[in-house]
């Protein structure tokens, strides 16, 4: 008798999985038949039928690039990398404290503390740091020190996300035995939490700076300096084979960095 | 009377672990050297910064809404389409891409497809496309499906060059064709961790969505543009606001529907 | 020396995981806490130092009422409450002799143990004691090249360290093969005996209890059902503590077993 019950109702079980299936499948295609034509209501589909067009003209306008105009572009590769770095490190800083606070197990109070953490690293992960460097370009103007902290505002949420969440993967023991020393909260931090964070913390450090470095060669774009300008600037004068040679040094930036940072985290694991 | 020194684990070269300290605090030195501020510029700053956070605090949903609505809703239908599309096109890339099940031109081609997308950032991807389809959601949804495919498609071929080859071996001996193959073995293998990873790719579609109209491809990111130009931080924060909801709801909706697969 | 009056425990709305329990531990004296998994030997051991909060009941240890002190005014008297636990609790990544200092923590203000500028006295005898557990050779290797035996010893080093004047021992020998068992039990059992320290030790392997404790606490479910000398633990208490089971081919090594009858 069990084994007829759990049979039918296994198969009960399976045909109202399947029916959830496809009622998802069903949901999604419509949702995005709606959105595509809720998208395209202002689409002058005349630009697009020319799009290939266009494409080869501006491909022939691109080559060769310039490569005489990188004599330009070393000062701004350095505040590129200024930028990320002093970005990266005044992100790190601030997400230390801010990781502390959003453990559950170092957190002061769960109640108050933990959830205005919680919202401030929402809030960094989910604005783009070019969203950051427009605000801030608008409230200390253009330069450099507005692309530092803007790649810093949006380090914080990511580095501190990853930490917080080591820190609470921290064994509690060792933690507990510390704590029965009659050590302060402080030095439990110091002595149990630290050591077992430690590899974690500089692996996401280094990891968030090669992010950085990617993300600082737009950032001047809304006028946050580096060599995101040189490209504004090269597209406002259609200057196309500037910006080719420009494409091509963010990409070797890009691939030179992610390599260092790997070779690095490979070091400290 | 014994003394005791902390040794060091990472560095332990006394000499090494001070040359590296020199090395850094050099570098900072010179590298905020080489930071020029206008600090008349940014004293005035602190006013805006003030009238910004005021901004952030009491958020004026009201006054742009109309244009606030727009934006919301192009980045959203624009996160939708460029997700589902992305993720369609991104099964044949990745499948293409994994060394293990794919003929060597083709794992070329798409590898190095897949490499090209991953490499550029979606803004400047979003730059050659409003170029060549004119300002709107349309370029923008373009640049989003780019990104996806690169995004998924590698994940999606490192996840089928990980699988258990027993299985597939187990599949190819009863006869199975290539489609068969894939579909039998490969498809239930990777296809928990797919679904996780097309969630996450959504939310960041939505988050790129908000950018990539700064220049010209559609979404929210021009009308928050336009408010930060014209200094009205109150409705910047409004958008800002709404732009973090949004994405807390995402990450909330795709931890539930991850769990809820598993 | 220690005394608990009617200490009860519950988590939350939970059950009670301790129910009334009451005895005394005078100076000098090595209790062994036994009793089946889920008995409430871990909460009863973790009460005592407040690492869980007791939810009603005191505990006395000299003159000063643990249960009813500050946080603050708790951190001290834990200085004196040295602990020894089941999985060693090190901090892995930090070396022996860092672990065996941690002991010191409680009387050093914050910025010299962040320096690691400890008293060259506590050096001293942090020296002292890694030679007591015989790991003098080992103070500058980090705690995670150690074998299981010699991490328990670093354990009872730094329990040392905090200078107490009353052990809590949680499972000393729960991950330790039955030879380093013995000598980890020797070493407490000394430790304790040049001291003259109380110790509490929470135990499930029955016959290395009745060879190296004073006095035996039988505990089932959160209450005291045996309070005696090791040599009246009769099958009779065994059975009153565990459950029914056929005791008499070498009951040892068996814990897996009794949990399991426990259940069921």
């Amino acid at each position: 008798m069990g084994q007829l019950d759990q049979s039918t109702l296994w198969h009960s079980n399976n045909r109202r999985h399947a029916r959830i299936i496809w009622g998802f499948w069903f949901i999604t295609v419509l949702l995005t038949v709606y959105c595509w034509q809720v998208m395209n209501e202002e689409t002058m589909w005349v630009f697009v039928y020319d799009a290939p067009e266009q494409g080869a003209d501006l491909l022939s306008r691109m080559f060769p690039p310039n490569w005489l105009y990188i004599n330009q572009l070393y000062e701004a590769l350095w505040d590129t990398l200024n930028i990320a770095t002093l970005g990266t490190l005044l992100g790190v800083i601030l997400a230390f404290p801010v990781a502390f606070l959003a453990a559950r197990n170092t957190t002061p109070s769960t109640k108050f503390v933990r959830p205005v953490a919680l919202f401030i690293i929402a809030a960094s992960r989910s604005i783009n740091s070019l969203i950051w460097a427009l605000l801030l370009v608008s409230i200390l103007g253009p330069g450099i020190l507005a692309g530092i902290i803007a790649i810093g505002l949006r380090s914080i949420g990511f580095v501190a996300k990853l930490l917080y969440e080591s820190i609470e993967e921290t064994n509690g023991t060792s933690v507990e035995a510390i704590e029965s020393t009659g050590a302060s909260r402080f030095q439990v931090i110091n002595y149990a939490i630290i050591p077992q964070i430690l590899p974690a913390f500089l692996s996401i450090a280094i990891f968030r700076w090669d992010i950085n470095i990617r993300e600082s060669t737009i950032l001047g774009l809304v006028g946050a300096g580096g060599i995101g300008l040189f490209l504004s600037s090269s597209l406002n004068t259609l200057a196309w084979p500037q910006v080719t040679l420009i494409i091509l040094v963010i990409l070797a930036t890009v691939v030179v960095s992610e390599y260092f940072s790997a070779k690095v985290r490979s070091l400290l694991i | 009377m014994r003394t005791w020194q902390r040794p060091h684990y990472l560095v332990p070269n006394k000499r090494w672990r001070l040359a590296l300290w020199v090395m850094f605090i050099a570098y900072l030195v010179v590298g905020i050297g080489s930071v020029e501020v206008n600090w008349m510029r940014a004293y005035e700053g602190l006013d805006r910064g003030a009238k910004f956070l005021a901004g952030f605090l009491q958020p004026d949903f009201t006054s742009r809404a109309k244009d606030i609505y727009a934006g919301i809703l192009e980045s959203l239908t624009m996160t939708v389409t460029s997700t589902v599309v992305g993720i369609l096109l991104s099964l044949p890339f990745g499948v293409g891409a994994a060394r293990n099940i794919s003929p060597k031109p083709v794992y070329l081609f798409c590898r190095s497809f897949i490499a090209l997308s991953r490499s550029m950032q979606e803004i400047i991807v979003a730059i050659f496309l409003v170029a060549l389809f004119g300002f709107g959601a349309f370029a923008g949804f373009l640049t989003l499906t780019y990104a996806t495919i690169g995004f998924l498609g590698k994940l999606l071929a490192e996840e089928i060059e990980g699988i258990d080859r027993k299985q597939l071996e187990a599949i190819s001996a009863t006869g199975a064709s290539w489609l068969q193959r894939v579909h039998m073995a490969i498809w239930p293998q990777v296809m928990p961790r797919m679904i996780g990873l097309s969630f996450y790719r959504f939310d960041i579609n939505f988050r790129e969505s908000a950018v990539i109209g700064i220049v010209g491809a559609g979404g929210i990111g021009a009308t928050l543009n336009t408010a930060i130009d014209r200094y009205e931080y109150d409705s910047a924060g409004a958008i800002l606001l709404i732009i973090i909801v949004i994405v807390m709801a995402c990450e909330y909706l795709s931890g539930w529907i991850r769990k809820w697969v598993s | 020396m220690l005394k608990l009056e009617h200490l009860k425990k519950r988590y939350k709305t939970g059950p009670w995981v301790l129910k009334d329990i009451s005895f005394e531990v005078p100076e000098g004296e090595i209790v062994g806490l036994i009793g089946p998994s889920g008995a409430g030997k871990s909460t009863l051991i973790r009460c005592i130092n407040r690492l869980i909060e007791p939810s009603e009941g005191n505990i006395y240890l000299a003159d000063a009422c643990l249960s009813k002190l500050s946080t603050s005014q708790m951190r001290t008297q834990r200085r004196k409450i040295g602990m020894i636990f089941q999985e060693y609790a090190l901090v892995e990544r930090l070396s022996v002799m860092e672990n065996v200092l941690s002991g010191r923590l409680g009387y050093l203000p914050f910025w010299r143990s962040f320096l690691r500028k400890f008293p060259s006295n506590d050096i001293d005898n942090a020296f002292e004691y890694l030679d007591r557990v015989g790991l003098i050779d080992h103070a500058n290797k980090r705690a995670d090249e150690l074998s299981g035996g010699q991490r328990q010893r670093v354990g009872i080093a730094r329990a040392l360290a905090q200078d107490p004047r009353l052990l809590l021992v949680d499972e000393p020998t729960a991950s330790l093969d039955p030879k380093t068992s013995r000598q980890i039990m020797r070493l407490i059992q000394s430790i304790c005996r040049e001291n003259g320290l109380p110790a509490i030790i929470n135990i499930h392997d029955v016959p290395l209890a009745q060879q190296f404790v004073d006095r035996i606490i039988g505990l089932q479910g959160g209450e005291v059902v045996f309070d005696g000398k090791p040599d009246e633990l009769t099958e009779d208490v065994l059975t009153r503590i565990y459950g029914d089971e056929d005791w008499h081919p070498e009951p040892q090594d068996d814990a897996d077993e009794l949990e399991q009858v426990e259940v069921a």
